[in-house]
Protein backbone atom coordinates (compact mmCIF):
# COMPACT_ATOMS: atom_id res chain seq x y z
CA UNK A 1 0.00 0.00 0.00
CA UNK A 2 1.35 3.38 -0.96
CA UNK A 3 1.53 6.37 1.37
CA UNK A 4 -1.43 8.31 0.86
CA UNK A 5 -0.06 11.48 2.70
CA UNK A 6 3.38 11.77 0.33
CA UNK A 7 0.77 11.64 -3.03
CA UNK A 8 0.16 15.24 -4.29
CA UNK A 9 -3.74 15.83 -4.26
CA UNK A 10 -4.01 15.36 -8.42
CA UNK A 11 -2.06 11.70 -7.35
CA UNK A 12 -4.83 11.02 -4.85
CA UNK A 13 -8.10 11.85 -6.95
CA UNK A 14 -6.34 9.49 -10.10
CA UNK A 15 -6.00 6.74 -6.91
CA UNK A 16 -9.58 7.46 -5.84
CA UNK A 17 -11.21 7.14 -9.44
CA UNK A 18 -8.78 3.68 -9.77
CA UNK A 19 -10.25 1.73 -6.85
CA UNK A 20 -8.49 3.52 -3.74
CA UNK A 21 -11.15 4.93 -1.15
CA UNK A 22 -11.47 8.29 0.28
CA UNK A 23 -12.04 6.83 3.95
CA UNK A 24 -8.45 5.07 3.31
CA UNK A 25 -6.98 8.18 2.18
CA UNK A 26 -8.70 10.77 4.97
CA UNK A 27 -7.93 8.12 7.64
CA UNK A 28 -3.96 7.97 6.93
CA UNK A 29 -4.08 12.04 6.77
CA UNK A 30 -5.58 11.80 10.05
CA UNK A 31 -2.83 9.16 11.08
CA UNK A 32 -0.41 11.68 10.23
CA UNK A 33 -2.22 14.59 11.96
CA UNK A 34 -2.13 12.48 14.87
CA UNK A 35 1.91 11.17 14.66
CA UNK A 36 3.34 14.82 13.67
CA UNK A 37 0.79 17.36 15.50
CA UNK A 38 3.10 16.92 18.74
CA UNK A 39 5.59 18.92 17.24
CA UNK A 40 4.19 21.00 14.86
CA UNK A 41 1.24 22.13 16.19
CA UNK A 42 -0.49 23.13 12.84
CA UNK A 43 -4.12 22.18 13.44
CA UNK A 44 -6.57 24.13 15.77
CA UNK A 45 -8.78 21.82 15.62
CA UNK A 46 -9.47 18.38 14.21
CA UNK A 47 -12.47 17.26 12.65
CA UNK A 48 -12.27 12.97 12.36
CA UNK A 49 -16.07 12.02 12.50
CA UNK A 50 -17.04 15.08 9.69
CA UNK A 51 -14.04 14.02 7.62
CA UNK A 52 -14.61 10.37 7.43
CA UNK A 53 -18.54 11.31 6.86
CA UNK A 54 -17.50 13.01 3.86
CA UNK A 55 -15.20 10.62 2.62
CA UNK A 56 -17.56 7.57 3.09
CA UNK A 57 -20.22 9.53 1.49
CA UNK A 58 -18.13 10.26 -1.84
CA UNK A 59 -16.98 6.65 -1.79
CA UNK A 60 -20.55 5.97 -1.43
CA UNK A 61 -21.68 8.24 -4.53
CA UNK A 62 -18.61 6.91 -6.44
CA UNK A 63 -19.47 3.14 -5.77
CA UNK A 64 -22.91 3.93 -7.61
CA UNK A 65 -21.68 5.26 -10.42
CA UNK A 66 -22.28 9.30 -9.80
CA UNK A 67 -20.05 11.54 -11.74
CA UNK A 68 -18.02 13.48 -9.36
CA UNK A 69 -15.59 16.36 -9.01
CA UNK A 70 -11.98 16.12 -9.97
CA UNK A 71 -10.93 16.84 -6.35
CA UNK A 72 -13.75 14.03 -4.56
CA UNK A 73 -12.51 12.59 -1.66
CA UNK A 74 -9.00 14.53 -1.32
CA UNK A 75 -9.05 15.79 2.34
CA UNK A 76 -8.05 20.06 3.02
CA UNK A 77 -7.38 21.90 6.06
CA UNK A 78 -8.89 25.27 6.28
CA UNK A 79 -7.38 28.38 7.80
CA UNK A 80 -9.74 28.82 11.08
CA UNK A 81 -10.39 32.31 9.85
CA UNK A 82 -12.87 30.59 7.26
CA UNK A 83 -16.32 30.16 8.89
CA UNK A 84 -17.23 26.30 9.08
CA UNK A 85 -20.74 25.13 10.44
CA UNK A 86 -20.54 22.22 12.96
CA UNK A 87 -16.33 23.32 14.12
CA UNK A 88 -15.08 25.87 15.71
CA UNK A 89 -13.88 29.05 14.28
CA UNK A 90 -11.35 31.05 16.68
CA UNK A 91 -9.63 33.50 14.11
CA UNK A 92 -6.76 32.13 16.49
CA UNK A 93 -8.24 34.84 19.34
CA UNK A 94 -9.66 34.48 22.71
CA UNK A 95 -12.37 36.65 21.99
CA UNK A 96 -13.65 33.85 19.40
CA UNK A 97 -12.63 30.51 21.93
CA UNK A 98 -15.03 28.30 21.21
CA UNK A 99 -17.61 29.56 18.57
CA UNK A 100 -19.39 27.59 16.20
CA UNK A 101 -20.30 30.10 13.24
CA UNK A 102 -23.79 29.53 12.41
CA UNK A 103 -23.23 29.43 8.77
CA UNK A 104 -20.47 28.49 6.21
CA UNK A 105 -17.87 30.84 4.33
CA UNK A 106 -19.10 30.41 0.53
CA UNK A 107 -15.21 29.02 -0.78
CA UNK A 108 -16.45 26.33 2.23
CA UNK A 109 -19.40 25.21 0.90
CA UNK A 110 -17.83 24.76 -2.50
CA UNK A 111 -15.17 22.56 -0.55
CA UNK A 112 -18.33 20.75 0.49
CA UNK A 113 -20.07 20.38 -2.71
CA UNK A 114 -17.18 19.52 -4.27
CA UNK A 115 -16.76 16.51 -1.89
CA UNK A 116 -13.62 17.42 -0.09
CA UNK A 117 -13.50 15.90 3.79
CA UNK A 118 -12.61 18.72 5.63
CA UNK A 119 -9.44 17.16 8.46
CA UNK A 120 -10.01 20.51 10.47
CA UNK A 121 -8.94 24.21 11.18
CA UNK A 122 -5.68 25.27 11.19
CA UNK A 123 -3.75 28.14 13.48
CA UNK A 124 -2.98 31.62 12.24
CA UNK A 125 -1.87 34.75 13.76
CA UNK A 126 -4.43 36.72 15.50
CA UNK A 127 -7.23 37.92 13.00
CA UNK A 128 -4.18 37.49 10.39
CA UNK A 129 -1.99 39.59 11.98
CA UNK A 130 1.34 38.34 11.91
CA UNK A 131 3.93 37.04 9.71
CA UNK A 132 5.51 34.55 11.93
CA UNK A 133 1.90 32.21 14.07
CA UNK A 134 3.38 33.53 17.08
CA UNK A 135 0.82 35.95 18.09
CA UNK A 136 -2.02 32.98 17.90
CA UNK A 137 -3.72 32.81 21.02
CA UNK A 138 -3.00 29.22 20.96
CA UNK A 139 0.35 28.65 20.59
CA UNK A 140 2.86 28.57 18.08
CA UNK A 141 3.16 26.74 14.85
CA UNK A 142 6.24 25.11 13.95
CA UNK A 143 8.17 25.33 10.39
CA UNK A 144 8.98 21.03 9.74
CA UNK A 145 11.68 21.54 8.15
CA UNK A 146 13.21 22.88 11.63
CA UNK A 147 10.80 22.88 14.60
CA UNK A 148 13.03 25.97 16.24
CA UNK A 149 11.66 27.98 13.72
CA UNK A 150 8.24 29.46 12.47
CA UNK A 151 6.40 28.58 9.42
CA UNK A 152 5.42 32.08 8.97
CA UNK A 153 2.37 33.69 8.78
CA UNK A 154 0.01 34.47 9.61
CA UNK A 155 -1.22 30.94 7.56
CA UNK A 156 1.73 29.26 9.13
CA UNK A 157 -0.64 26.55 9.88
CA UNK A 158 -2.08 25.81 6.50
CA UNK A 159 1.90 25.76 5.29
CA UNK A 160 3.04 23.92 7.50
CA UNK A 161 -0.01 21.23 7.35
CA UNK A 162 0.48 20.64 4.32
CA UNK A 163 4.80 20.65 4.18
CA UNK A 164 4.26 18.26 6.77
CA UNK A 165 2.22 15.70 4.75
CA UNK A 166 -0.67 16.17 7.25
CA UNK A 167 -3.19 17.53 4.23
CA UNK A 168 -2.00 18.00 0.94
CA UNK A 169 -4.44 20.78 0.41
CA UNK A 170 -5.07 23.51 2.33
CA UNK A 171 -6.74 27.10 2.58
CA UNK A 172 -5.48 29.85 3.23
CA UNK A 173 -6.50 33.57 3.22
CA UNK A 174 -3.86 36.47 2.00
CA UNK A 175 -4.10 40.76 3.33
CA UNK A 176 -0.37 41.04 2.68
CA UNK A 177 1.31 37.67 1.96
CA UNK A 178 0.32 35.68 4.07
CA UNK A 179 -0.38 32.78 1.73
CA UNK A 180 2.62 33.51 -0.14
CA UNK A 181 5.09 34.25 2.80
CA UNK A 182 4.50 30.99 5.03
CA UNK A 183 4.48 28.88 1.39
CA UNK A 184 8.05 30.33 0.96
CA UNK A 185 9.18 29.79 4.49
CA UNK A 186 7.80 26.08 4.26
CA UNK A 187 8.78 24.87 0.91
CA UNK A 188 5.07 24.69 -0.33
CA UNK A 189 3.16 27.05 -3.15
CA UNK A 190 0.63 29.70 -1.81
CA UNK A 191 -1.45 31.40 -4.38
CA UNK A 192 -3.35 34.92 -3.87
CA UNK A 193 -5.53 35.08 -6.24
CA UNK A 194 -6.32 38.45 -7.81
CA UNK A 195 -8.73 40.25 -5.28
CA UNK A 196 -12.54 39.54 -5.99
CA UNK A 197 -11.66 36.67 -7.70
CA UNK A 198 -12.86 34.35 -4.44
CA UNK A 199 -15.48 35.07 -2.51
CA UNK A 200 -14.86 36.83 1.23
CA UNK A 201 -18.45 36.10 1.98
CA UNK A 202 -17.99 34.17 5.89
CA UNK A 203 -14.34 34.85 6.58
CA UNK A 204 -13.88 36.54 9.35
CA UNK A 205 -12.60 40.26 8.16
CA UNK A 206 -8.88 41.82 8.47
CA UNK A 207 -8.76 44.25 6.19
CA UNK A 208 -11.74 44.16 3.66
CA UNK A 209 -9.63 45.66 0.60
CA UNK A 210 -6.63 43.35 0.78
CA UNK A 211 -7.84 40.09 2.30
CA UNK A 212 -8.07 37.29 -0.50
CA UNK A 213 -8.98 33.34 0.32
CA UNK A 214 -6.22 31.09 -1.60
CA UNK A 215 -5.06 27.56 -2.31
CA UNK A 216 -2.32 25.93 -0.35
CA UNK A 217 -0.25 22.39 -1.79
CA UNK A 218 2.87 20.95 -2.58
CA UNK A 219 2.33 21.27 -6.40
CA UNK A 220 1.26 24.29 -8.39
CA UNK A 221 -1.09 21.76 -10.83
CA UNK A 222 -2.90 20.59 -6.89
CA UNK A 223 -3.01 25.01 -6.01
CA UNK A 224 -4.61 25.27 -9.05
CA UNK A 225 -7.37 22.54 -8.70
CA UNK A 226 -8.22 24.02 -5.87
CA UNK A 227 -8.28 27.21 -7.14
CA UNK A 228 -10.76 26.27 -9.23
CA UNK A 229 -13.07 24.33 -6.80
CA UNK A 230 -13.13 27.94 -4.45
CA UNK A 231 -13.03 30.72 -7.30
CA UNK A 232 -16.40 32.64 -9.11
CA UNK A 233 -18.47 35.27 -8.83
CA UNK A 234 -20.51 35.17 -5.68
CA UNK A 235 -23.64 37.06 -5.05
CA UNK A 236 -22.94 37.09 -1.30
CA UNK A 237 -19.91 39.06 -1.53
CA UNK A 238 -20.58 42.81 -3.29
CA UNK A 239 -16.42 43.09 -3.94
CA UNK A 240 -16.74 39.96 -6.16
CA UNK A 241 -15.92 40.12 -9.77
CA UNK A 242 -18.19 38.66 -11.96
CA UNK A 243 -15.71 37.19 -14.57
CA UNK A 244 -15.08 33.56 -16.18
CA UNK A 245 -12.53 31.88 -13.70
CA UNK A 246 -9.08 31.95 -15.78
CA UNK A 247 -8.00 28.00 -17.03
CA UNK A 248 -5.60 27.69 -14.12
CA UNK A 249 -5.55 23.96 -14.29
CA UNK A 250 -4.70 24.02 -17.81
CA UNK A 251 -2.13 26.60 -17.65
CA UNK A 252 -0.49 24.45 -14.57
CA UNK A 253 -0.28 21.50 -17.13
CA UNK A 254 0.90 23.65 -19.86
CA UNK A 255 3.92 25.24 -17.75
CA UNK A 256 5.64 26.43 -21.20
CA UNK A 257 7.70 29.96 -20.67
CA UNK A 258 9.66 30.11 -24.34
CA UNK A 259 8.82 33.78 -25.47
CA UNK A 260 7.23 34.98 -22.02
CA UNK A 261 8.12 38.17 -20.70
CA UNK A 262 8.88 38.05 -16.96
CA UNK A 263 10.37 40.95 -15.30
CA UNK A 264 12.93 40.96 -12.64
CA UNK A 265 12.06 43.74 -10.38
CA UNK A 266 15.01 45.51 -9.56
CA UNK A 267 13.97 47.24 -6.20
CA UNK A 268 12.94 43.83 -4.72
CA UNK A 269 16.86 43.09 -4.21
CA UNK A 270 20.34 43.85 -2.66
CA UNK A 271 20.12 45.16 0.68
CA UNK A 272 18.20 43.47 3.44
CA UNK A 273 17.95 40.05 1.18
CA UNK A 274 19.57 36.85 2.68
CA UNK A 275 22.73 35.88 0.48
CA UNK A 276 20.80 32.69 0.10
CA UNK A 277 18.05 33.99 -0.68
CA UNK A 278 19.60 35.86 -3.54
CA UNK A 279 21.37 33.23 -4.83
CA UNK A 280 18.81 30.50 -5.40
CA UNK A 281 16.52 33.32 -6.62
CA UNK A 282 19.29 34.45 -9.77
CA UNK A 283 19.48 31.11 -10.46
CA UNK A 284 15.84 30.54 -10.80
CA UNK A 285 16.12 33.10 -13.08
CA UNK A 286 18.93 31.80 -15.20
CA UNK A 287 16.68 28.98 -15.44
CA UNK A 288 13.82 30.86 -17.04
CA UNK A 289 16.29 32.03 -19.43
CA UNK A 290 17.79 28.96 -20.09
CA UNK A 291 13.65 27.71 -20.73
CA UNK A 292 12.85 30.22 -23.76
CA UNK A 293 11.58 33.07 -20.99
CA UNK A 294 12.44 36.97 -21.94
CA UNK A 295 14.22 37.95 -18.96
CA UNK A 296 13.91 41.48 -18.35
CA UNK A 297 15.09 44.31 -15.48
CA UNK A 298 11.91 46.58 -14.45
CA UNK A 299 11.70 49.39 -12.13
CA UNK A 300 8.53 49.90 -10.03
CA UNK A 301 10.24 53.02 -8.12
CA UNK A 302 6.77 53.04 -5.47
CA UNK A 303 7.01 49.62 -4.22
CA UNK A 304 9.54 50.48 -1.31
CA UNK A 305 6.98 52.28 0.10
CA UNK A 306 4.79 49.62 -0.05
CA UNK A 307 4.92 48.78 3.83
CA UNK A 308 4.46 52.76 4.90
CA UNK A 309 0.92 52.46 3.26
CA UNK A 310 0.02 49.28 4.13
CA UNK A 311 0.61 49.72 7.45
CA UNK A 312 -1.59 52.87 7.77
CA UNK A 313 -4.63 51.22 5.71
CA UNK A 314 -4.95 48.20 6.99
CA UNK A 315 -4.49 48.86 10.68
CA UNK A 316 -7.36 51.12 9.50
CA UNK A 317 -9.67 48.52 8.50
CA UNK A 318 -8.44 46.35 11.23
CA UNK A 319 -9.53 49.34 13.48
CA UNK A 320 -13.00 49.23 11.47
CA UNK A 321 -13.78 45.71 10.71
CA UNK A 322 -13.03 44.83 14.46
CA UNK A 323 -15.59 47.03 16.15
CA UNK A 324 -17.98 43.96 15.46
CA UNK A 325 -16.28 42.14 18.37
CA UNK A 326 -18.23 44.09 20.76
CA UNK A 327 -18.74 41.30 23.61
CA UNK A 328 -23.03 41.86 22.66
CA UNK A 329 -24.30 39.46 19.87
CA UNK A 330 -20.94 36.52 20.17
CA UNK A 331 -17.86 35.97 21.50
CA UNK A 332 -15.88 36.63 25.01
CA UNK A 333 -17.98 39.10 27.55
CA UNK A 334 -16.03 39.54 31.04
CA UNK A 335 -17.53 41.97 33.37
CA UNK A 336 -14.97 44.67 34.37
CA UNK A 337 -13.73 44.15 37.76
CA UNK A 338 -14.46 45.77 41.03
CA UNK A 339 -17.65 47.77 39.05
CA UNK A 340 -21.19 47.24 40.41
CA UNK A 341 -23.93 46.96 37.13
CA UNK A 342 -21.01 48.06 34.78
CA UNK A 343 -22.33 49.55 31.53
CA UNK A 344 -22.38 47.97 28.17
CA UNK A 345 -19.65 50.31 27.40
CA UNK A 346 -17.46 49.34 30.36
CA UNK A 347 -18.30 45.39 29.38
CA UNK A 348 -17.16 46.18 25.65
CA UNK A 349 -13.48 47.89 27.07
CA UNK A 350 -13.12 44.91 29.45
CA UNK A 351 -13.82 42.56 27.07
CA UNK A 352 -11.87 43.76 24.31
CA UNK A 353 -8.76 43.97 26.39
CA UNK A 354 -9.09 40.93 27.55
CA UNK A 355 -9.88 39.08 24.11
CA UNK A 356 -7.74 40.67 22.31
CA UNK A 357 -3.97 40.04 22.10
CA UNK A 358 -0.78 42.45 22.06
CA UNK A 359 -0.39 42.64 17.88
CA UNK A 360 -4.26 42.88 17.46
CA UNK A 361 -4.30 46.09 20.18
CA UNK A 362 -1.54 47.91 18.60
CA UNK A 363 -3.21 47.42 14.77
CA UNK A 364 -6.45 48.46 16.30
CA UNK A 365 -4.41 51.75 18.42
CA UNK A 366 -3.23 52.53 14.78
CA UNK A 367 -5.37 52.61 12.63
CA UNK A 368 -7.79 54.54 15.22
CA UNK A 369 -5.21 56.81 15.55
CA UNK A 370 -4.35 56.82 11.40
CA UNK A 371 -8.19 57.76 10.89
CA UNK A 372 -8.59 60.31 13.36
CA UNK A 373 -10.22 63.79 12.69
CA UNK A 374 -6.78 65.99 12.50
CA UNK A 375 -4.69 63.45 11.13
CA UNK A 376 -6.38 61.09 8.39
CA UNK A 377 -5.68 63.51 5.20
CA UNK A 378 -1.96 63.03 6.32
CA UNK A 379 -1.95 59.38 6.70
CA UNK A 380 -4.54 57.39 5.58
CA UNK A 381 -5.04 59.75 2.70
CA UNK A 382 -1.43 59.79 2.06
CA UNK A 383 -1.67 55.96 2.16
CA UNK A 384 -4.30 55.96 -0.40
CA UNK A 385 -2.31 58.02 -2.77
CA UNK A 386 1.04 55.88 -2.40
CA UNK A 387 -1.24 52.83 -3.13
CA UNK A 388 -2.32 54.89 -6.68
CA UNK A 389 1.21 55.08 -7.51
CA UNK A 390 1.88 51.42 -6.12
CA UNK A 391 -0.82 50.10 -8.66
CA UNK A 392 0.96 52.74 -11.53
CA UNK A 393 4.05 50.89 -11.05
CA UNK A 394 2.34 47.39 -11.97
CA UNK A 395 0.67 49.35 -15.07
CA UNK A 396 4.05 50.60 -16.41
CA UNK A 397 5.73 46.86 -16.04
CA UNK A 398 2.81 45.13 -17.52
CA UNK A 399 3.24 47.11 -20.40
CA UNK A 400 6.40 45.45 -20.98
CA UNK A 401 5.95 42.22 -19.67
CA UNK A 402 3.54 39.14 -19.22
CA UNK A 403 4.62 38.22 -15.71
CA UNK A 404 6.57 39.75 -12.76
CA UNK A 405 9.49 38.10 -10.99
CA UNK A 406 10.69 38.83 -7.12
CA UNK A 407 11.96 36.56 -4.29
CA UNK A 408 8.57 35.94 -1.59
CA UNK A 409 10.74 37.09 1.46
CA UNK A 410 13.98 38.81 2.06
CA UNK A 411 14.94 36.19 4.17
CA UNK A 412 14.40 32.06 5.36
CA UNK A 413 12.33 31.25 8.08
CA UNK A 414 13.86 32.69 11.73
CA UNK A 415 13.52 31.38 15.27
CA UNK A 416 10.88 31.29 17.30
CA UNK A 417 10.80 35.01 19.41
CA UNK A 418 13.46 36.63 17.41
CA UNK A 419 11.20 39.26 15.94
CA UNK A 420 8.51 39.43 18.59
CA UNK A 421 10.27 41.73 20.31
CA UNK A 422 10.38 44.60 17.64
CA UNK A 423 7.34 44.87 15.98
CA UNK A 424 8.69 47.05 12.71
CA UNK A 425 11.36 44.37 11.96
CA UNK A 426 8.60 41.87 11.37
CA UNK A 427 6.31 44.42 9.47
CA UNK A 428 9.70 44.74 7.15
CA UNK A 429 9.36 41.25 6.63
CA UNK A 430 6.32 41.89 4.20
CA UNK A 431 7.97 43.96 1.74
CA UNK A 432 8.00 41.40 -1.42
CA UNK A 433 4.53 40.44 -1.12
CA UNK A 434 2.38 43.81 0.07
CA UNK A 435 2.27 45.47 -3.37
CA UNK A 436 -0.06 42.81 -4.83
CA UNK A 437 -2.55 42.68 -2.19
CA UNK A 438 -2.31 46.95 -2.29
CA UNK A 439 -2.88 46.71 -6.64
CA UNK A 440 -5.52 43.64 -6.09
CA UNK A 441 -3.32 41.82 -8.24
CA UNK A 442 -2.43 37.73 -7.84
CA UNK A 443 0.51 36.17 -6.46
CA UNK A 444 1.87 32.70 -6.64
CA UNK A 445 4.84 31.61 -4.51
CA UNK A 446 6.61 28.39 -5.33
CA UNK A 447 9.55 26.30 -3.70
CA UNK A 448 12.90 26.80 -5.72
CA UNK A 449 15.20 25.26 -3.36
CA UNK A 450 17.19 25.20 -0.16
CA UNK A 451 19.61 27.98 0.71
CA UNK A 452 22.90 27.57 1.10
CA UNK A 453 23.59 29.43 4.10
CA UNK A 454 20.49 28.55 6.41
CA UNK A 455 19.49 25.19 4.44
CA UNK A 456 16.22 26.43 4.32
CA UNK A 457 13.23 26.59 1.97
CA UNK A 458 13.40 30.18 -0.55
CA UNK A 459 10.30 30.84 -2.74
CA UNK A 460 10.22 32.78 -5.74
CA UNK A 461 7.10 34.65 -5.88
CA UNK A 462 5.39 35.40 -9.33
CA UNK A 463 3.11 38.65 -9.87
CA UNK A 464 0.17 39.23 -13.03
CA UNK A 465 -2.39 41.88 -14.18
CA UNK A 466 -5.54 41.33 -12.51
CA UNK A 467 -7.65 38.22 -13.61
CA UNK A 468 -4.59 36.89 -15.27
CA UNK A 469 -4.08 34.15 -12.68
CA UNK A 470 -3.80 31.54 -15.17
CA UNK A 471 -0.17 33.48 -16.36
CA UNK A 472 0.98 32.56 -12.18
CA UNK A 473 0.89 28.81 -12.74
CA UNK A 474 2.03 28.59 -16.24
CA UNK A 475 5.19 30.22 -15.11
CA UNK A 476 4.59 28.66 -11.94
CA UNK A 477 4.63 25.26 -13.15
CA UNK A 478 7.50 25.83 -15.59
CA UNK A 479 9.80 27.05 -12.38
CA UNK A 480 8.76 24.13 -10.52
CA UNK A 481 10.10 21.95 -13.45
CA UNK A 482 13.29 23.34 -13.75
CA UNK A 483 14.15 23.90 -10.38
CA UNK A 484 15.50 21.31 -7.60
CA UNK A 485 13.51 21.16 -4.46
CA UNK A 486 14.49 18.76 -2.19
CA UNK A 487 11.57 16.62 -1.15
CA UNK A 488 11.21 16.93 3.21
CA UNK A 489 12.03 13.37 4.57
CA UNK A 490 10.78 13.76 7.86
CA UNK A 491 10.00 16.64 10.17
CA UNK A 492 13.13 17.92 11.39
CA UNK A 493 13.50 18.45 15.31
CA UNK B 1 5.09 66.20 9.98
CA UNK B 2 6.44 64.64 13.40
CA UNK B 3 4.69 62.10 14.47
CA UNK B 4 4.80 62.60 18.37
CA UNK B 5 2.75 60.32 19.98
CA UNK B 6 2.53 60.47 24.33
CA UNK B 7 1.11 57.83 26.14
CA UNK B 8 -2.00 59.85 27.20
CA UNK B 9 -2.63 60.00 23.62
CA UNK B 10 -2.61 56.33 23.39
CA UNK B 11 -4.68 55.96 26.37
CA UNK B 12 -7.54 58.12 24.42
CA UNK B 13 -7.35 56.63 21.46
CA UNK B 14 -7.44 52.98 23.31
CA UNK B 15 -10.89 54.62 24.94
CA UNK B 16 -12.37 55.32 21.54
CA UNK B 17 -11.08 51.68 20.80
CA UNK B 18 -13.29 50.73 23.55
CA UNK B 19 -10.24 48.27 25.05
CA UNK B 20 -9.32 48.96 28.21
CA UNK B 21 -5.15 48.56 28.21
CA UNK B 22 -3.08 47.75 31.51
CA UNK B 23 -0.80 50.45 32.86
CA UNK B 24 1.86 48.03 31.10
CA UNK B 25 0.06 48.01 27.97
CA UNK B 26 -0.33 51.56 27.62
CA UNK B 27 3.54 51.92 28.74
CA UNK B 28 4.66 49.61 26.05
CA UNK B 29 2.11 50.69 23.06
CA UNK B 30 3.73 54.53 24.27
CA UNK B 31 7.30 53.38 23.31
CA UNK B 32 6.37 51.14 20.35
CA UNK B 33 3.38 53.49 18.14
CA UNK B 34 6.31 56.52 17.66
CA UNK B 35 9.08 53.79 16.08
CA UNK B 36 5.77 52.61 13.83
CA UNK B 37 4.62 55.99 13.00
CA UNK B 38 7.92 57.32 11.89
CA UNK B 39 8.17 54.60 10.03
CA UNK B 40 5.05 55.10 8.32
CA UNK B 41 4.42 58.66 7.83
CA UNK B 42 7.28 58.36 4.85
CA UNK B 43 4.25 58.56 2.75
CA UNK B 44 3.58 62.27 3.53
CA UNK B 45 6.81 62.86 1.43
CA UNK B 46 6.27 60.68 -1.09
CA UNK B 47 2.90 61.90 -2.16
CA UNK B 48 3.72 65.51 -1.62
CA UNK B 49 6.67 64.69 -4.38
CA UNK B 50 4.34 63.36 -6.67
CA UNK B 51 2.27 65.94 -7.80
CA UNK B 52 -0.90 66.83 -7.47
CA UNK B 53 -2.17 64.15 -10.02
CA UNK B 54 -2.70 61.51 -7.57
CA UNK B 55 -6.08 59.94 -6.69
CA UNK B 56 -6.48 58.15 -3.73
CA UNK B 57 -6.70 53.99 -3.77
CA UNK B 58 -9.48 52.80 -1.38
CA UNK B 59 -10.00 49.88 -3.02
CA UNK B 60 -8.35 47.35 -5.90
CA UNK B 61 -12.09 46.54 -7.90
CA UNK B 62 -13.25 49.43 -9.52
CA UNK B 63 -17.35 48.62 -8.62
CA UNK B 64 -20.01 50.55 -6.60
CA UNK B 65 -23.75 50.36 -5.40
CA UNK B 66 -23.96 46.42 -5.83
CA UNK B 67 -28.04 45.69 -5.14
CA UNK B 68 -29.65 42.54 -5.05
CA UNK B 69 -32.83 42.27 -6.36
CA UNK B 70 -35.43 43.03 -3.05
CA UNK B 71 -36.87 39.59 -2.87
CA UNK B 72 -37.31 37.40 0.54
CA UNK B 73 -34.72 34.66 0.93
CA UNK B 74 -33.99 32.16 3.57
CA UNK B 75 -31.47 33.67 6.40
CA UNK B 76 -31.05 32.45 10.44
CA UNK B 77 -33.72 30.92 12.45
CA UNK B 78 -33.35 33.31 15.42
CA UNK B 79 -32.41 30.11 17.26
CA UNK B 80 -29.28 29.97 15.06
CA UNK B 81 -28.49 34.00 15.47
CA UNK B 82 -28.62 33.63 18.95
CA UNK B 83 -26.46 30.32 19.72
CA UNK B 84 -23.42 32.11 19.74
CA UNK B 85 -24.47 35.75 22.05
CA UNK B 86 -23.28 35.61 25.60
CA UNK B 87 -26.50 35.79 27.10
CA UNK B 88 -30.16 35.96 25.49
CA UNK B 89 -33.51 36.34 26.39
CA UNK B 90 -36.98 35.75 24.76
CA UNK B 91 -35.25 35.85 21.08
CA UNK B 92 -33.00 38.53 21.80
CA UNK B 93 -29.64 39.46 22.85
CA UNK B 94 -29.38 40.15 26.32
CA UNK B 95 -26.75 43.43 26.91
CA UNK B 96 -25.92 45.47 30.04
CA UNK B 97 -27.80 48.44 30.08
CA UNK B 98 -26.92 51.21 27.84
CA UNK B 99 -28.41 54.03 28.47
CA UNK B 100 -28.05 56.01 31.36
CA UNK B 101 -31.03 55.42 34.73
CA UNK B 102 -34.23 57.67 34.81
Amino acid sequence: MSDHTRSSAAQIAAALADGTTSVEVTQAHLDRIAATEPSINAFLHVDAEGALATAADVDRRREAGESLPALAGVPVAVKDLINTTGQPTTAGSRILEGWVPPYDATVVARLRAAGLPILGKTNLDEFAMGSSTEHSAYGDTRNPWDTDRIPGGSSGGSAAAVAAFEAPLALGTDTGGSIRQPGAMTGIVGVKPTYGGVSRYGVVAMASSLDQVGPMARTVEDAALLHEVIAGHDPLDSTSIDAPVPSVVEAARRGDVSGLRIGVIRELAGEGFQPGVQSRFDAAVEALAQAGAEIVEVSCPSFVHGIAAYYLVMPSEVSSNLARFDAMRYGLRVAPEGVDGPSAEQVMAASRDAGFGDEVKRRIVLGTYALSSGYYDAYYGSAQKVRTLIARDFSAAFEQVDVLLSPTAPTTAWRLGEKTSDPLAMYLEDICTIPANLAGLPGISVPIGLADDTGLPVGAQLLAPALADDRLYNAGAALERLVSMPVLQEVAR
Amino acid sequence: MSSAISREDVAHLASLARISLSEDELDRLGAELPAILDHVAAVQGVVESAGDDVEPMSHPVPISNVFREDVVRPGLTPEAALEGAPASEEQRFLVPQILGEE
